[in-house]
């Protein structure tokens, strides 16, 4: 039987591969690289784009949005991410938490805020019912 | 005393919350399993990922990241604050919101100043009464958040921490312990300080890098950081659906007493008409 290594990919949702492998193809950022059992421990960015692993001869592909490949002696980690990023993709998205940030402080001054109007009316329910009730412990 | 009549009509509509409040105990009791099970699929990532930067601080300590270096004075902290989005699970969020003001109190006692990243529609209501600074939000989270939604929230919070307005950063979530214990919980994010390796990560052996250590470390200890708090808000949401169950268990055995003592009044007065009617007919019958 040929040798084998483990690879486990992982994102940060869940696990997608766990299990042992012939080899592991990859495209890292500074190219493609295949990784074989007995490789020299390496730590490197992935590209988005295919993996592939060999199992019992028989190729099998994932797509990973890049992550990180670690090899080490006796086990092959991928760390993928679950979504395309790049800086600017980052940056968008800080810029919209941000602006809605900016918004809700704004809305803050608005007289319709519907939770504040909502734990009020609770408030108000709740003496009403204790009114109530003093009410009826008197007519007893 | 109420007629016969209000009375049914009053058990009819507990009736009816009654169902409601046991659907919604049913749901978030589904909810929460697959709550659990994403929160045992994000463990390894975060594990390995933790693996990998303790072994890189360790194998470069030349090389300090800033996100790794403790700053010799703190003059403003940042929160990330995780909520639900939707209310009906008890004290939950109030809970935490008490934890998370309490700390943030001690912080502004010395002098700091405070900045706040809200994930939720209800830290995002509740902060945004308060006179903190709100620098980021994200709500509408659902049921199944994906980490990518979370980025703008964190990245608000690691472009501050790396251009010095903030000077630490911490995380307010609950932690799921099991389903009736939820505990709150303020983990420090940055600056991380990786322990000492355990002896087995401490065989001498090093990566080779590609393109190099520094671009490498960089890009993990971001994502190391996403994955913490992506963490804490799967866990968030765990904690959630165990907190609706509970408490819509008790909403459920509430209604359930108050059916029991309305019927008993309705019966009551049920048996006090026909008493008056028996007597009624008796002294008719004794007059003729």
């Amino acid at each position: 039987m040929a040798m084998t290594i483990h690879v486990d990919i992982v994102s940060a949702d869940t696990s997608i591969y766990s299990g042992r492998v012939e080899a592991v193809f990859a495209s890292a950022v500074m190219g493609e690289v295949g990784i074989y059992p007995r490789h020299t421990p390496m730590l490197t960015r992935l590209k988005p784009g295919e993996v592939r692993i060999l199992v019992n001869g028989v190729e099998e592909q994932f797509y990973v949005s890049g992550g990180i490949l670690e090899v080490q002696p006796s086990v092959v980690t991928i760390l993928a991410d679950t979504a395309l990023r790049a800086d600017d993709i980052d940056e968008a998205a800080a810029l919209q938490a941000k602006a809605e940030a900016e918004r809700s402080l704004i809305d803050r001054g608005a007289k319709l805020d519907y939770a504040e109007a909502q734990a009020k009316l609770a408030e108000a329910m709740a003496q009403l019912r204790s009114i109530d009730r003093m009410r009826k412990g008197k007519g007893h | 005393m109420a007629s016969g009549k209000e009375i049914r009509t009053q058990i009819a509509s507990i009736k009816n919350t009654q169902k409601i409040t046991r659907a919604m105990e049913m749901v978030a009791a589904s909810k929460m399993r697959k709550a659990q099970e994403r929160m045992a699929a994000t463990r390894p990532y975060a594990t390995k990922i933790h693996n990998v930067i303790q072994h890189l601080a360790f194998a470069h300590p030349e090389y300090k990241h800033v996100y790794l270096q403790d700053r010799e004075e703190t003059k403003r902290v940042g929160y990330i604050i995780v909520s639900s989005d939707r209310g009906l699970c008890g004290g939950l969020n109030n809970n935490l919101f008490k934890t998370a003001l309490k700390d943030i109190k001690t912080k502004i006692d010395k002098g700091l100043e405070v900045d706040v990243c809200t994930i939720g529609k209800k830290a995002t209501s509740y902060f945004g009464r308060l006179p903190v600074n709100l620098t980021g939000q994200v709500v509408q989270l659902g049921d199944t958040p994906r980490p990518h939604e979370l980025i703008g929230a964190v990245k608000v919070m690691l472009d501050a921490y790396e251009d010095g307005s903030i000077d630490s950063l911490y995380l307010v979530f609950n932690e799921f312990v099991n389903t009736m214990t939820q505990g709150n919980k303020v983990v420090q994010l940055l600056p991380a300080t990786p322990e000492k390796p355990s002896a087995e990560m401490s065989h001498h052996w090093d990566y080779i890098y590609e393109p190099d250590a520094k671009e490498v470390l960089d890009h993990l200890l971001v994502r190391y950081i996403e994955s913490l708090v992506y963490q804490g808000v799967v866990e968030n949401i765990a904690c959630e659906q165990a907190s609706r169950m509970v408490a819509m268990k008790s909403a459920s055995d509430n209604a359930g007493d108050l059916i029991d003592d309305l019927q008993l009044v309705y019966n009551k007065a049920r048996q006090a008409s026909i008493t008056q009617e028996i007597s009624e007919i008796v002294a008719g019958a004794a007059a003729v």
